[in-house]
């Protein structure tokens, strides 16, 4: 097969497309995958591996596993030499498989993010994964691996594309220009987990519980096969996290938002304007006093759901401000609770929750430790719920379901029955006509 | 018969104007009595052959005492038969200018509006039993998984005339994500 043998050209005066192929080291991550599965296979059965590799003459051993390297080596090669992409003036094209032909047409106007991510072992080789975030994508939709240069040069192209400027000058548009916003000190971050209930609570159990066990039971296997996975959780939700959100920044430019982290692995994460569904504003308990908050966001499509994993609360919804485009974050004062007798519905929890409706957003707060605030703009809604269940109907309350593209719902409980129908019908005409004034997808289209 | 549409959602689409600040009373449907007939049929089918099969095997294994335990599928037999009728008579569903209301439940009562603009896919669905009493099911789909619009028993005729307006007004009011 001739390499640069693409399809035809589809439009005339288009150009014709043109094919590319990921970098030429790509091969060498996919040559994993066999010795993967040969070191699976001797995890998972230790003694059974010893005693057939010994079975075997040396000559055998040596021959078998230079085969297997070379077998792998050829998949590694073959698969990169059959996967090809082209970016053409609606979508973007994957084609790959050698036995099974798979051919991804992603479009761009469909985009909700693009990630450029960077493991720690792409980064010494100096390239990086391209990932666009369309609802319906998988692992396999993404290119990888591409030259760094290549990859922020294709993800300047595609959002160039994808906000709506002419296929001619698309290539030309180049990175948008960025403005920092938030910049995540080391320190901050460090304290913030260390003021996280959860990270203690694993730890003490990682220290507590096995050898409890062991008092009980004396055996060995029960010790490693509780205290691992304790330790390991306890090690992911505190050093883990530390790694994946060092140097947490958030920026602003006309292709989107920025969020750039990572100690190891980079990733950068970019979501163009008018792609964030929901929105939510969450203080544990601990970080109150400093008056800190972690900002979470849903994109549909996307796995990152983290915007600022620690900021003062004023930066975060000066943050906010700049994403959601005319929404203003309602004070605590500002929302609503439920009316007194819903404590006979959830007693003492429903102080936390709480609701707030402005021309804009629909904000829902839950929560009385660990307090969530949840906003969703009224152009993002798919769909208004109300619940009620024969307890909440004794006690004259309903709840309000809002849900998002993100496959998210945000619940504003325990509302007044009378006051949750009219929110309901008022939801659902605010959302109609929340769409009116929102930014047309491709956003640079004039 | 089945039959799936797509509605395609255009981007950006211009939504129609029309909506009005007060809407007056929609006018409500329920669902066609076949639907009642069916849920009951399909509660003694199951239920009777249990009791009998009860009774019968404990009875003879176990004593004739042991028999009265076929009073517990008879008794819910008995149980659900008034249930079936008040869950299907709190079903109901309303067109209005811009969205689909469908409300249903007794204890849980549950309401749901979903703008037209909004809707990614009408699927219309009978199954053998179904086509039988002269169903067909009615779902909605958003690009919220957790939307939950479904009409679980209409008319064909009305399920179809149903399926086509919810296209034609989701396209006309498109609005995707």
């Amino acid at each position: 097969m001739n390499p640069t043998d693409g399809p035809p050209a589809e439009a005339p005066g288009a150009g014709a497309v043109q094919e590319r192929r990921l970098h030429p080291v790509t091969p060498l991550r996919r040559a994993w995958a066999p010795l993967a599965v040969g070191a699976g296979w001797a995890v998972h059965d230790p003694d059974g591996v010893y005693r057939r590799v010994t079975d075997l003459a040396v000559e055998t051993l040596l021959l078998g596993g230079a085969g297997l390297v070379l077998a792998a080596a050829l998949y590694g090669f073959l698969s990169w030499w059959f996967t090809h992409f082209a970016v053409t003036g609606t979508e973007l094209r994957i084609r790959t498989g050698l036995l099974f032909r798979r051919t991804a047409h992603i479009r761009l106007d469909r985009l909700q993010a693009v990630d450029v991510n960077q493991p720690l072992l792409a980064r010494v080789a100096g390239v990086a994964k391209l990932k666009m975030d369309v609802i319906g994508t998988d692992s396999k939709d993404e290119l990888a691996y591409l030259s760094e240069r290549d990859a922020t040069a294709l993800r300047a192209e595609l959002l160039a594309r994808a906000a709506g400027f002419a296929p001619e000058t698309a290539r030309d548009v180049g990175e948008a220009p960025v403005a920092n916003l938030v910049h995540v000190p080391p320190k901050q971050l460090a304290l913030s987990l260390l003021l996280t209930g959860t990270t203690w609570v694993l730890l003490v159990a990682a220290l507590a519980v096995p050898p409890l066990l062991w008092l009980a039971t004396h055996s060995i296997g029960l010790l490693i096969g509780t205290g691992l996975p304790l330790l390991g959780a306890a090690g992911a939700s505190s050093v883990g996290k530390f790694v994946k959100q060092y140097d947490w920044r958030v920026g602003a430019s006309p292709d989107g938002l920025r969020l750039d982290h990572g100690l190891l692995d980079k990733e950068h994460e970019t979501v163009p304007p008018g792609r964030v569904q929901t929105v939510r504003i969450v203080e544990p308990l601990l970080w109150r006093r400093r008056g800190w908050v972690r900002v979470e966001l849903d994109v549909a499509g996307s796995s990152n759901s983290v915007l600022v994993p620690v900021a003062p609360r004023e930066l975060a919804v000066s943050v906010i401000a700049r994403i959601l485009p005319g929404v203003t974050v309602p004070e605590p004062d500002e929302l609503s609770r439920p009316p007194a007798r819903a404590r006979w519905c959830l007693p003492v929890w429903w102080r936390g929750h709480g609701l707030a409706v402005t021309d804009a957003v629909f904000t829902a707060r839950r929560g009385l430790l660990c307090r969530t605030l949840s906003l969703v703009p009224h152009a993002k809604v798919q769909s208004v719920r109300l619940t009620q269940g024969p307890w909440e109907r004794r006690n004259g309350v309903a709840g309000l379901h809002v849900e998002t593209g993100a496959n998210t719902s945000v619940a504003a409980r325990l509302r007044d029955a009378a006051e949750a129908e009219l929110l309901l019908q008022a939801q659902a005409d605010r959302s109609r006509t929340g769409r009116r004034t929102a930014r047309p997808d491709r956003w640079m289209a004039t | 018969m089945k039959g799936t549409s797509m509605s395609a959602a255009s981007a950006g689409g211009e939504p129609v104007p029309g909506g009005t600040a007060v809407e007056p009373e929609p006018a409500w449907r329920g669902l066609p009595r076949a639907v009642l007939t069916l849920r009951r049929l399909l509660l003694v089918l199951w239920m009777v052959p249990l009791a009998v099969a009860v009774g019968l095997l404990l009875g003879l294994l176990a004593g004739p005492a042991w028999a009265a335990f076929a009073a517990l599928p008879a008794g819910l037999l008995l149980w659900g038969w008034p249930l079936l009728g008040r869950n299907w008579r709190s079903w109901r569903y309303a067109e209005r200018a811009d969205d689909l209301l469908i409300q249903r439940g007794v204890l849980w009562r549950e309401e749901t509006v979903v703008p037209y603009g909004r809707m990614q896919l009408v699927e219309v669905e009978s199954g053998p039993l179904q086509r039988k009493f002269g169903l067909a099911s009615l779902q909605l789909h958003t690009a919220a998984a957790a939307t939950d619009a479904t009409l679980p028993g209409l008319d064909p005729r009305e399920a179809e005339r149903l399926r086509d307006r919810l296209t034609e007004l989701g396209e006309a009011r498109s609005a995707g994500l």
